[in-house]
C-alpha cells in the first residue's frame, strides 16, 4: 500500500467519496417509494410493510450509517477548508467515522 | 468548462452541503423517533399530510440534495471514469432534474396528496 494511501484523510476521502455515489443511486428508489402515498396510504403501507423483511432492515442499517458517514465527513470537509485546523485532520477522520458507526448503531436498537 | 462555471458548481456544492448538514440531521432525528416500535404509512402521513412546515423543509432537502448529488457524481465521473466534457454537463444537468423531479413528486405525495 503507498504511503498516500495509507493514511486517515485518503480513508477519509473515500469513505466520504463511495457514500455520496451509493446515497445519490438510492434517492431515486427513496423518492419512488415515497411516492407511491400518490395511491393512497393503503399503497405506501404495502412498502412499509415489505421493508420490514429483515435484509432490508440490514439495507436500511446501511444506509443510515452511509447518510452519518457523509453527514460527518462532509463536515470534516468543510472544516478542513474554511478553518484552520489542518492539523487535524486525522481528529476529524475519527470523529466522522464515529458519528457514522453511532446514527447506525442508534437506528438498528430504534428499528 | 469555463473557470467560472467551475467555481460556481464548487461554490454551488458547498452552500448545499451546509443546507444538507442541518436536513439530515433534523432527518435522522425523524427517522429514528418514528421508526420506535414500527414503521407505519399512518404514522408518517400523519405527520406529513397537510404541513406547511414539513412540505418546504423537505421541498428545500429535495433542491439541495438533487443539486449536491448531480455536483457530485460530475466530480467522480470526472476523476474516477475520465468522463469530461459537454456530455458530462449534460448528463450532471439531466440527473440533476430527474432528482428533483422525483423528489418534489415525494414530497407532494406524503404531503399534500
Amino acid at each position: 500500500m503507498s504511503a498516500r494511501r495509507n493514511h486517515a484523510g485518503w480513508w477519509a476521502f473515500l469513505a466520504h467519496r463511495i457514500s455520496g455515489v451509493a446515497l445519490a443511486l438510492f434517492l431515486p428508489v427513496h423518492f419512488l417509494a415515497l411516492g407511491t402515498a400518490l395511491n393512497g396510504e393503503a399503497a405506501l403501507d404495502g412498502f412499509v410493510k415489505w421493508s420490514e423483511q429483515p435484509l432490508v432492515v440490514a439495507a436500511e442499517w446501511v444506509l443510515i450509517t452511509l447518510l452519518g458517514a457523509h453527514l460527518a465527513g462532509g463536515l470534516r470537509v468543510l472544516a478542513l477548508e474554511f478553518l484552520p485546523w489542518r492539523g487535524w485532520q486525522k481528529t476529524l477522520a475519527a470523529l466522522a467515522a464515529a458519528f457514522a458507526l453511532a446514527a447506525g448503531l442508534v437506528f438498528a436498537l430504534a428499528r | 468548462m469555463s473557470r467560472r462555471f467551475e467555481v460556481r458548481l464548487w461554490v454551488a456544492q458547498r452552500a448545499t452541503a451546509v443546507v444538507l448538514a442541518a436536513c439530515v440531521v433534523v432527518h435522522l432525528a425523524v427517522i429514528i423517533y418514528a421508526v420506535r416500535g414500527g414503521l407505519t404509512a399512518a404514522e408518517i402521513l400523519g405527520r406529513t399530510r397537510g404541513s406547511v412546515a414539513w412540505g418546504v423543509f423537505y421541498a428545500v432537502f429535495v433542491l439541495a440534495a438533487a443539486t449536491h448529488g448531480a455536483i457530485g457524481l460530475r466530480t467522480v465521473a470526472a476523476e474516477w471514469l475520465g468522463f469530461r466534457g459537454r456530455a458530462a454537463e449534460w448528463t450532471m444537468a439531466a440527473i440533476g432534474l430527474v432528482l428533483l423531479a422525483l423528489g418534489l413528486r415525494a414530497v407532494f405525495a406524503v404531503v399534500a396528496a
